[in-house]
């Protein structure tokens, strides 16, 4: 058998050799190894974790907190319910309780580097404004993890099982789901807000959640409708896997991807709606603070006294940026056929594998 | 002395891959002259294809070419982009592997050829329209004054690679670049388009740059060959000194590893004709039918089927795609329901079986998939795919599960270190020799073993033959081997079975089939199977066309 002797020899060589240059940037690493190191390499989506934690970190520590019977302090020296007086030095002609935050160096005419009294200024009442911004921004993130979650759930597991199953279960859930895409979110918020609004953040977010994973079952019943026709899915079934572990151990896995990457976006949006409502008045009610509230309650005092508008603003804005920003980096770093761009400078500095017996 | 149509000299592709310039085709020579056909030989990852689009600097961003290309005299590496597009479609064409994916599935055919022959020729409308219908006429369409406002995807797979034939010889092009043309066919559907192609090819003069690892392929059509491995050009002749007298020992290992019909030595049956034990398999007038969905109506894929598969023997099912040979696998192993008839495993009735029964006949049967990519979960490590029906039949668990999984490794020659890869590390024949471990994990009684080879390099495939055939006369599995490539079948199978639109039209012992046909179908499957040798083939393919006639 000279033939098959020849053939033995040379195996190891040619299995290496199929598809070797794509091996080489996969070589023993894990499927989840290798999205995180496309993440990584993601400029602007690292840097937009590392803000969103940032911010989160710092936002979170700012004020007193009550977790249960105890109380933490924050590192700020106003809590939101505190009333010092309205500063009127250092403001302009007519204006009080304007930001003490300074960046011009005494020698330009300005107060010098400092955050001063109020930073961020204060409101009618004389309350400052930083630690109204902190806690609003501490309700705004709440609102978006909760809403990312329970949607992130729900939408998963009613997009899993009409996916897998299809037949009449498919069509009732898709139809269920048409039904709540017709009912504009706005509205359902404002309903929800106006009942519920006054039992705090919370359950706001809840209920909110309930309604926000439509977008998202579609998506996981899409890749679960392409998922269960490959083979694997077969190969398990032959195996014995119970319909159960075929949608929770092969199927689900495949689809985390396009779960990861919609619910990130979901969080985004999540965000901006809890600011639309408590602006339009159903949302956070006060006492309690939200970022879009403070919008809402101070809109007429733009002109005049635009700090307020500012700082609820810019943090609106940086974190669904941020988070806009991760889930870009996550779609970009899930897409397997996405490849670098490569510069002029990756092409000079490449080194040249040598060219074996040539 | 005729004109020279492609002139490559000193031809380098590198690829970038993280910092690093891979050299994917090197230092490549070769002259084509108007009205030869040159192929380029050699396995997946051996810089075929990259070169064929290097040609007309159709590759990705990432790779970087040197050397020297001349189409015609003109040099096409670092032409211009307006001279590139000139010279491409008009003189040099392509024929890719598959043509659903290469024509617009939102155009219809006759479009897509109008398209070519308007971007090239100052043409109007009407005129182009006469000149798509007399291509589609040329490349033998049926009913081309229909057929021209078809979509691709009302087309057969070989009436698509028609199409696009007919687009690529919509300029005269002085040169094709024809990259796997067949991979995607059935053997008849392939021996027809060749016919096509040589004719076209002596009728227009233009010279054919053939790709492929097919050498039966290469046989029938090639004047020179070249063969490549990992980028380098191993040896460059004739057709004959390449087949006739291979120098370089990787084209002695390519040649020797093609299956050849009838080559390989008798094999007896496991058992007496006249002593039959009770059959493992056991299919009795079995019908399968896809159920109407919506509009399309219900289809018959398989009909009044039998079988009997004994202990310790290998059956091979041929058949052309769409024969059904498949909804006979994926039903034995109760995959698919039946609607009429009866199967038997191992004694027990399956045909109306629940869940819960069909669970325990999967202690019995095993089955390797066709696309070992697509059969293997890529966010599990193979070891967890291995030890899966192990697991689930809770026969082991933890260690014992691992020793388990390490012996069944050992079983199919992969590495114990392997168990924790991921499918996406592992090369075409490692992912299929997995699949072989996995679908042998409960020791089964039946494997069913679905076009495993087709996907794979010649090499790797008799590697991966030789390794069934190792493992089949060990444990003594009986084995459905589903394929459509008759050499294959002919090496691995006691019996043979030939099927045909869902029909059974040939059954008998592997010898009887093959050298004794009785089905006109089957005789004509045998004749298109392209056998490695020139001379032959030639015999062959006249002797083909002269039954058509």
């Amino acid at each position: 058998m000279a033939k098959k002797k020849n053939v033995a020899v040379e195996t190891t060589t040619q299995d290496g050799g199929e598809n070797a240059i794509f091996n080489k940037e996969t070589e023993g690493l894990s499927q989840g190894q290798i999205v995180l190191r496309r993440f990584v390499r993601h400029r602007g989506a690292m840097t937009s974790l590392f803000v969103i934690l940032g911010l989160v970190l710092f936002v979170f520590t700012a004020l007193d907190q009550k977790i249960g019977p105890f109380k933490v302090p924050g590192w700020w020296h106003y809590n939101t319910e505190d009333l010092p007086e309205l500063r009127a030095e250092g403001c302009k002609e007519g204006l009080v309780g304007c930001p003490t935050f300074s960046l011009r160096p005494k020698f330009l005419g300005g107060a010098g580097f400092g955050l001063g009294e109020h930073p961020f200024g204060q409101d009618n009442i004389g309350r400052d404004y930083f630690a109204l911004v902190m806690r609003g921004a501490q309700r705004s993130i709440m609102v978006m993890f909760v809403i990312g979650m329970i949607g992130g759930t729900i939408g998963t597991i009613v997009g899993s099982i009409s996916g897998f199953y299809r037949g009449w279960i498919d069509a009732v859930l898709m139809r269920f789901t048409d039904f709540i895409i017709t009912i504009p979110a706005i509205i359902i918020g404002s309903v929800v807000g106006y009942h519920f609004g006054n039992l705090g953040v919370g359950f706001l977010a809840f209920y909110l959640g309930l309604f926000s994973w439509t977008g998202l079952s579609r998506l996981v019943r899409g890749e679960f409708l392409t998922l269960r026709e490959r083979e694997f899915v077969d190969a398990a079934r032959v195996a014995g896997a119970s319909n159960r572990r075929i949608i929770f151990k092969h199927i689900l896995p495949n689809a985390v991807g396009v779960i990861i990457v919609s619910v990130t976006l979901l969080m985004s949006g999540a965000i901006l709606l809890e600011t639309a409502l408590s602006y339009l008045g159903f949302g956070v009610v006060a006492p309690d603070v939200s970022l879009g509230l403070l919008i809402s309650q101070y809109q007429d005092s733009f002109t005049t006294r635009p700090w307020l508008f500012w700082y609820p603003g810019l943090f609106i804005i940086t974190i669904a940026l941020s988070i806009n920003f991760i889930g870009d980096g996550l779609r970009d770093a899930f897409d397997p056929r996405q490849r670098r761009r490569i510069t002029k400078k990756d092409r000079e500095s490449a080194k040249v594998v040598k060219k074996a017996g040539a | 002395m005729s004109e020279q149509v492609l002139k490559i000299s000193d031809f380098n592709v590198d690829f970038w891959v993280d910092g690093v310039w891979y050299p994917a085709v090197i230092d490549m020579n070769l002259e084509l002259n108007a009205g030869k056909v040159t192929a380029i030989v050699g396995e997946s990852g051996s810089g075929k294809s990259t070169t064929a689009l290097g040609l007309m600097s159709l590759l990705a961003s990432n790779a970087r070419m040197s050397g020297s290309v001349q189409v015609k005299q003109e040099e096409m590496l670092n032409a211009n982009a307006a001279t590139l597009r000139k010279f491409r479609g008009r003189e040099v064409a392509y024929i890719f592997q598959e043509p659903m994916t290469a024509l617009n599935p939102v155009y219809t055919i006759g479009f897509q050829i109008v398209e070519t022959l308007r971007n090239h020729f100052d043409m109007g409308p009407t005129q182009a329209h006469e000149r798509a219908l007399e291509l589609i006429t040329l490349v033998d369409i049926p009913d081309p004054e229909k057929s021209i406002n078809k979509y691709p995807h009302q087309l057969s797979g070989g009436q698509r690679q028609r199409a696009m034939i007919a687009q690529a010889l919509a300029c005269d092009p002085g040169l094709l670049v024809a990259d796997e043309p067949t991979t995607a066919l059935d053997v008849t559907v392939q021996a027809e388009i060749l016919d096509l192609m040589r004719g076209l090819k002596d009728k227009l003069n233009s010279a054919i740059l053939l790709i492929t690892h097919d050498m039966g392929v290469v046989a029938d059509m090639a004047d020179e060959i070249l063969v490549m491995k990992d980028g380098i050009t191993v040896e460059h002749g004739t057709a004959d000194q390449i087949f006739n007298n291979p120098q370089h020992p990787y084209t002695q290992q390519l040649l020797g590893a093609v299956p050849k019909l009838g080559s390989s030595k008798k094999r007896a049956l496991p058992y007496s004709e006249n002593a039959k034990p009770a059959p493992v398999l056991k299919l009795t007038d079995v019908t399968i039918e896809y159920p109407k969905r919506g509009r399309i109506p219900a289809f018959t894929a398989v009909k009044n089927f039998n079988l009997e598969i004994y202990p310790g023997e290998i059956v091979g099912l041929v058949g052309e795609s769409g024969s059904g040979k498949t909804t006979v696998g994926r039903a034995a192993i109760g995959l698919i329901p039946i609607k009429d008839g009866m199967i038997e495993i191992v004694g027990k009735d399956i045909s109306h079986a629940t869940q819960k029964d069909l669970s325990s006949i999967r202690r019995h049967t095993g089955i390797v998939f066709q696309d070992p990519a697509s059969s293997l979960n890529p966010r599990l490590p193979i070891g967890e795919s291995i030890g899966e029906p192990i697991f689930l039949a809770k026969i082991a668990k933890g260690d014992a599960l691992a020793h388990m999984i390490e012996d069944l490794l050992d079983q199919v020659e992969l590495p114990r270190s392997y168990r924790n890869r991921y499918p996406h590390e592992l090369s075409g024949g490692q992912r299929q020799r997995v699949g072989i471990a996995r679908a042998l994990a409960l020791t089964p009684d039946l494997l069913i073993a679905d076009e495993p080879t087709s996907a794979l390099d010649v090499s790797v495939q008799a590697r991966f033959l030789d390794l069934l055939q190792e493992l089949q006369e060990k444990l003594k599995f009986a084995c459905l081997f589903i394929s459509h490539d008759l050499a294959v079948v002919d090496i691995l199978s006691h019996r043979i079975a030939v099927m045909q639109n869902g029909l059974l039209v040939e059954e008998g012992d592997r010898d009887a089939i093959l050298q004794n046909p009785k089905n006109d179908y089957t005789r004509r499957l045998i004749s298109a199977v392209p056998v490695p040798d020139p001379a032959e083939q030639r015999i062959r393919r006249e002797a083909r066309l002269a039954a058509k006639k």
